[in-house]
């Protein structure tokens, strides 16, 4: 063995950041804090809605402020993020085959979006109506 | 072969970011953005409304997937990047993400079916 073994000088926390695709990958990755968060907000606005009227619509009154409003902005692209990373791995994560032949990778993206289109149409109609 | 339990994190993983990638962007628009900033009437988030929703039995399960789904992907997922970040303590992150998230959804289920 070499006196001098050759070691790569990489931080364990930050190598993320060497490469542009890592950081692409990082982002990706932290868009679970915000649909962790949002999430959690849904939790507590049961909690809310549970306590009666008052209680349910003081708790929208705090999360509606300019801080919220943020929080809700930041949580909106994150989670556009997520769902553009997740459906465009959808070809290598379940590859579809039709018989002999392979289902090609942009029939099975482009399916997810428009299913993701055709489910948001119908929640904002529902909202809106 | 040995049993693991990998696979059931995993599928509860792929299903939960598949309904985050389809169902969390237009959820938090309406209900974090188009409400508050006007786009929508506010009667959409009405006490009354929410409180229809989670009375009906269809409503139920639906918000407790809204739930419990989103929450395991968002557990799993930071299970992974909190080991990216270099921090090598998988068993204590594991209960922490998996705990959190099975403590949040057993709450909701609590409010849920106790409404």
């Amino acid at each position: 063995m070499s006196r001098r073994p050759y070691v790569r000088e990489v931080s364990r926390s930050w190598w993320w950041l060497n490469q542009r695709r890592y950081v692409g990958y990082m982002i990706r990755e932290l868009s679970c804090v915000f649909i962790g968060a949002y999430t959690a907000v849904i939790v507590v606005s049961l909690m809310r809605l549970s306590q009666g009227q008052a209680a349910y619509e003081g708790f929208l009154d705090a999360l509606w402020g300019p801080v919220g409003l943020a929080f809700h902005i930041v949580a909106f692209v994150f989670a556009l993020y997520h769902t553009t990373t997740w459906f465009n791995v959808t070809p290598k994560a379940m590859p579809l085959r039709l018989g002999e032949r392979r289902v090609p990778g942009g029939a099975i993206i482009g399916a997810h979006y428009a299913g993701w289109l055709a489910v948001s149409a119908v929640v904002l109609f529902l909202a809106g109506d | 072969m040995a049993r693991s339990h990998k696979p059931v994190v995993w599928s509860l993983f792929a299903g939960g970011g598949t309904f985050a990638a389809f169902v969390t962007p237009v959820m938090i628009f309406v209900t974090g953005l188009a409400v508050p900033l006007g786009l929508l009437s506010p009667e959409t988030l009405a006490y009354d409304q929410m409180l229809a929703w989670v009375q009906n039995p269809a409503g139920k399960g639906l918000i407790f997937m809204a739930v419990f789904l989103p929450l395991w992907h968002a557990a799993h997922r930071l299970r992974i990047t909190v080991h990216d970040f270099g921090i090598r303590c998988d068993a204590l992150v594991s209960v922490v993400c998996y705990g959190a998230a099975m403590s949040a959804t057993v709450v909701a289920g609590v409010f849920l079916f106790g409404i």
